[in-house]
C-alpha cells in the first residue's frame, strides 16, 4: 500500500481559534464558537447563529501589516493568515527553493467587499480599489504575493467541497512529479450574500446546529481559512521534515441529482468514498474515525447517513461532525476538517458531535457524542457541495 | 503514459462559431468596447423547463459542450472540468441587487443557487446524468489552463480516457460598469479600437463558452495532440524567454521547433509588451497569430485561442484575419500559445500535429 | 376568486420564467408539481416568497407548501382565507 502524500505543515483560523493549538484546545474542551453575528449588520441577526471569527477587518489588516490603502477582502486576509502559519509550521525558509504551487479554494472571494460597495463604486472613487478584489483568483493571488511564491497558482470553487478538491489536486500534482510541494486549502468569510442565500433555501437553523439529530433544523454558517503544506517524499527526506500525517486517499464524484439537494441514497457521496478507498488501497474496516460533512440540514444528514451505511454496513466506525463547533465554513470546511483529521491522528482523539439528542428515525447509526481517546490510524473526511459535488479525503498516521 | 488528443471542440462567442465552417462569417467590430455574443440556437439543445432558470453562461456552456461531444462522438465523459474567472455574474448581481434594494427581504433562491461558480459544470453533469469527477477552476486568466492541466494529468495517468474541458465567461451589467470605472475596459471615447499597435490602455471585452473533448486515442475527428500546458502567477518581461525555453526543453523541443505562435494580444498598451518580448525576438521569423480582435477579452478567452490553434493544426493553413505578420508557414507541426492578463496568470500551451 | 386565480397563473408564469406557457394553458385543477406543470422544490421556495411578498402570508415550514401548492384552485383558496394584503 502506498503511504500517500506527506503533510508537513498546517495553519488555521476559525471561530474556535486563531491557531492550530487554539482550535485543538477548543475541540477537546467542548468549546464551540457559535454565536450571534457581530461584524455584519443583517436583519436576520436574531434568527440565525454563526461561527464568526471575533476580529474586525481592521484588526486582521493590522495583524498582517497591510497598508491603509490595501484592497484585501476579509476572505483574502483570513486566507493569508492561515497560509503563512502553514508555511511557517512546515519550516519553509525559501518558498521558491523547490517547485512550489498554491491551490486555494473559495466561494465568497471578495463578495464581502462587493456587497458593501456595490452602489458606492458608481458614486465615489474612494473604494474602487476593491473592484479588482471581487473574483476568486484575486484572493489566491494575494496569498501567493504575501508568501512571495512564484509558480503554479490556481483556485477551485465547487461550493462546499472546494477545499477537499484543492487538497486532492495538490496531491496529484506532487504524485505526477509536476511539483515538489504545494500549499493547499480554502477560505471563506461570512457575507450578507451567503447568509441571505442560505436563508432563501430555508436551511439555516435559528439555534445551535445538531447534525444527525432527528429534530435538526439546519446549518449555522461559519467563516474560516485553513491550509496544509504537502511535500514529496524526496523533499521530506532531503530536508529531514517531520511528517504530520499522510493524505492517503481522495475521490470526487457527482451526484447528478439536483442543483442543491443530495440524492436520497447518497450516490455521489458513496462514489466519492469508493474512489478514495481505491486510491489508498484501504478498506472500510481500516477507518477508525469519520469526520462527516454533517451540516445538520434535513437533506444532507439523511443522504450522507445512507451513503455511510452503504459503505460501512454493520461495522460503522466512530463518526462525528465538527460543524457544531465551527459552523459550516463553505469552501474552507474541508480544509479546517483536514486539520482536525490530522490532529485526530496525532493525538488519538475522536471529537464529539455536539448538541445531539435524538437518533434519526430513518436508520440506526448515531454519532459519537463525547470525546473519545483511542488509537487512530486512518481518518475519512467528507465534504459535499451544491452542484452535486461530492469529495472524500483519507488521512493516515505518519 | 497515454497521449492526449483534442477530438472535438465547439465555441460560442461574439463570432458565428457554432456549426459553421472555421471563421467563415467573421465580424470585425472596432467601434464597441463590449462585443455582443452571437447567440446560438438554445432550443435545439436545452429543454425550456431547464433553460428557464439558466443565465447566459450556463446555456452557452451547455450548448458548446453538447456540440463538442457530438463531434467527438462521446456521450458520457469520465470527467467534466470547467474554468471560469468570474463565475455566474448575471445571477450573482441579480441576487445581490435584490438583497440590497429590498433590504434582505422577499429574496428568492433561484439566482443564489445559479450564482455558484460550479453551476455550469453541475448543470452539464445533471443533463448528462454524469456522476464522474467534476471540478471548476476560478483563477482569472488561467482558469481554463488549470482545467487543461488537470484533464491532461488524468489522461497521462490513465485515470480517464474521455474528458470534457471548457472555459466559460459571461458579461454582466454591473461588473462591466465596475471594470469600466477601474480602467480595465477601453474608454468609450477612444474608439475605434485596434488590438495591434494600440496606444491606449484597457481592452475590448466580451464573453463566450468554448469546450473541448480530450481523449487518449486518436480518431478521424482529432484536431491535434495536446502536448503540455504550464501556468505561472507572475513573470517579469525579462523572464518570459527563459521560462519558455525551459517549457519547451521539458517537451524535448527548442524554439526552432515552433512553427507558429498564437499570442493573446488584447490592445492594452500597458501589458501587450509581454507579447512583443517574444514576437520581436525569438519568434520574429515565424507566423504570429492573434485572436482577441475576434473574441474580445475575458478571463477564459484563451480557450478561444486554443480553438483557433486547434483548427490551424488540423487544417494546416492560416486564415489571414488571424495573422499579425506577413510570414506564411508551410506546415504547422508544433503550435505554441502564450497568454497573460494584466501582467499575471501567464500560460504556455503546446499542441502538435498528429 | 376567479380574478385571484387568473392573477396567480400570471404570477407563476412570470416569477418562474415559464416562457413557453400561456395563462390559457394552465387549468385550475392541474397538478402544479411533478407530472402536471413540472415544478420542483426550488419553485416551491419561490412561491413561498411570493405568498409573503404579495399576500402577506408567512410560511414557517417549507413542508406546509406541499398541500397549498397542489393546484391553482388550492392556492387561491388558501390565499383568500389567509391573506393579509
Amino acid at each position: 500500500m502506498n503511504r500517500g502524500v506527506a503533510i508537513t505543515g498546517m495553519g488555521i483560523i476559525s471561530s474556535i481559534g486563531t491557531t492550530v493549538e487554539e482550535n485543538f484546545n477548543a475541540l477537546i474542551n467542548g468549546k464551540p464558537g457559535i454565536t450571534v453575528i457581530e461584524n455584519i449588520a443583517t436583519i436576520h441577526k436574531n434568527n440565525i447563529k454563526v461561527g464568526e471569527i471575533k476580529k474586525t477587518n481592521s484588526q486582521l489588516a493590522e495583524e498582517l501589516g497591510l497598508s491603509a490603502d490595501n484592497n484585501f477582502s476579509r476572505t483574502a486576509m483570513l486566507a493569508t493568515i492561515a497560509a503563512k502559519q502553514a508555511v511557517k509550521n512546515a519550516g519553509i525558509a525559501d518558498i521558491n527553493e523547490y517547485a512550489t504551487g498554491l491551490i486555494s479554494a473559495t466561494t465568497v472571494g471578495g463578495m464581502d467587499m462587493t456587497e458593501k460597495f456595490f452602489y458606492d463604486y458608481i458614486e465615489r472613487e474612494d473604494n474602487r480599489r476593491y473592484i479588482q478584489a471581487h473574483d476568486a483568483g484575486d484572493t489566491t493571488h494575494k496569498i501567493a504575493n504575501e508568501l512571495g511564491l512564484k509558480g503554479l497558482v490556481t483556485t477551485i470553487s465547487t461550493a462546499c467541497s472546494s477545499a477537499a478538491n484543492a487538497i486532492m489536486l495538490g496531491a496529484r500534482l506532487i504524485k505526477s512529479g509536476k511539483l515538489d510541494r504545494v500549499i493547499v486549502g480554502g477560505t471563506d468569510a461570512l457575507s450578507k450574500f451567503t447568509i441571505n442565500g442560505f436563508k432563501t433555501l430555508m436551511i439555516l437553523s435559528d439555534t445551535y446546529n445538531t447534525p444527525f439529530d432527528n429534530n435538526r433544523k439546519g446549518l449555522n454558517l461559519g467563516e474560516a481559512a485553513a491550509f496544509l503544506v504537502l511535500e514529496s517524499d524526496e523533499v521530506v527526506k532531503k530536508e529531514n521534515k517531520k511528517v504530520l500525517a499522510y493524505l492517503s486517499g481522495y475521490g470526487n464524484a457527482n451526484d447528478a441529482y439536483h442543483q442543491t439537494a443530495s440524492s436520497e441514497n447518497g450516490d455521489g457521496a458513496f462514489l466519492a468514498m469508493e474512489k478514495a478507498f481505491k486510491v489508498s488501497g484501504l478498506q472500510p474496516l481500516d477507518i477508525d474515525y469519520i469526520n462527516a460533512h454533517g451540516t445538520a440540514t434535513p437533506n444532507n444528514d439523511l443522504s450522507e447517513g445512507r451513503a455511510l451505511i452503504r459503505m460501512f454496513g454493520d461495522t460503522m466506525p466512530d463518526f462525528s461532525s465538527t460543524k457544531p463547533f465551527t459552523g459550516h465554513t463553505l469552501a474552507a470546511a474541508a480544509a479546517i476538517e483536514a486539520v482536525y483529521s490530522v490532529l485526530a491522528l496525532q493525538h488519538g482523539i475522536v471529537y464529539p458531535n455536539l448538541n445531539f439528542e435524538t437518533p434519526m428515525e430513518e436508520f440506526n447509526i448515531v454519532p459519537q457524542t463525547v470525546l473519545k481517546e483511542k488509537e487512530i490510524n486512518h481518518v475519512l473526511s467528507n465534504s459535499f457541495g451544491f452542484g452535486g459535488n461530492c469529495s472524500t479525503l483519507l488521512f493516515s498516521k505518519s | 503514459m497515454k497521449k492526449c488528443y483534442i477530438n472535438g471542440t465547439a465555441c460560442v462567442s461574439s463570432q458565428k462559431t457554432i456549426n459553421t465552417a472555421f471563421l467563415q462569417d467573421i465580424i470585425i467590430n472596432e467601434n464597441d468596447n463590449i462585443l455582443e455574443l452571437s447567440l446560438p440556437d438554445y432550443k435545439e439543445v436545452i429543454l425550456p423547463a431547464a433553460a428557464r432558470r439558466m443565465a447566459k453562461g450556463v446555456k452557452n456552456g451547455i450548448v458548446a459542450s453538447h456540440w463538442a461531444m457530438k463531434e467527438a462522438g462521446t456521450q458520457n465523459p469520465d470527467a467534466i472540468i470547467t474554468g471560469t474567472g468570474m463565475g455566474c455574474g448575471v445571477d450573482s448581481e441579480k441576487f445581490l441587487k435584490a438583497l440590497i434594494d429590498n433590504k434582505e427581504e422577499f429574496l428568492t433562491p433561484t439566482s443564489f443557487i445559479q450564482s455558484t461558480h460550479n453551476t455550469v459544470g453541475g448543470q452539464i453533469a445533471l443533463g448528462l446524468q454524469c456522476k464522474a469527477y467534476n471540478f471548476t477552476y476560478v483563477n482569472g486568466a488561467v482558469s481554463f489552463e488549470s482545467s487543461l492541466i488537470d484533464a491532461k494529468m488524468q489522461i497521462d495517468g490513465e485515470e480517464a480516457s474521455t474528458i470534457l474541458v471548457g472555459g466559460v465567461e459571461e458579461t454582466s451589467e454591473n461588473t462591466l460598469q465596475f471594470l469600466k470605472l477601474s480602467g480595465v475596459i477601453k474608454d468609450k471615447e477612444q474608439s475605434p479600437y485596434s488590438v495591434l499597435g494600440s496606444d491606449t490602455t484597457g481592452a475590448v471585452f466580451s464573453e463566450g463558452a468554448v469546450f473541448f473533448v480530450l481523449e487518449n486515442e486518436q480518431k478521424a475527428t482529432t484536431y491535434a495532440e495536446l502536448k503540455d500546458v504550464s501556468i505561472y502567477n507572475l513573470l517579469e518581461q525579462n523572464e518570459i524567454e527563459a521560462k519558455l525555453k525551459a517549457f519547451l526543453a521539458h517537451n524535448k523541443l527548442t524554439l526552432a521547433d515552433i512553427d507558429a505562435v498564437v499570442l493573446g494580444y488584447n490592445g492594452d498598451v500597458q501589458y501587450d509588451g509581454y507579447y512583443n518580448t517574444l514576437a520581436n525576438s525569438v519568434f520574429a521569423n515565424i507566423p504570429q497569430l492573434y485572436y482577441k480582435h475576434l473574441s474580445g477579452e475575458f478571463y477564459t478567452a484563451s480557450a478561444f485561442g486554443l480553438w483557433v490553434a486547434s483548427h490551424i493544426v488540423k487544417l494546416q493553413e492560416l486564415t489571414s484575419i488571424l495573422q499579425i505578420n506577413k510570414i506564411e508557414g508551410k506546415s504547422f507541426k508544433n503550435v505554441l500559445l502564450y497568454n497573460q492578463y494584466r501582467g499575471a496568470d501567464h500560460s504556455f500551451t503546446l499542441i502538435s500535429q498528429c | 376568486m376567479e380574478a385571484l386565480k387568473q392573477e396567480l397563473k400570471e404570477k407563476i408564469i412570470n416569477v418562474l420564467n415559464l416562457e413557453d406557457i400561456q395563462v390559457e394553458d394552465v387549468n385550475d385543477n392541474d397538478a402544479l408539481f411533478g407530472d402536471g406543470l413540472g415544478l420542483d422544490s426550488i419553485d416551491a421556495l419561490e412561491l413561498i416568497v411570493m405568498l409573503d411578498k404579495d399576500y402577506g402570508i408567512k410560511l414557517a415550514d417549507p413542508k406546509e407548501g406541499k398541500a397549498i401548492f397542489q393546484s391553482i384552485e388550492t392556492m387561491a383558496k388558501y390565499i383568500s382565507e389567509n391573506r393579509t394584503k
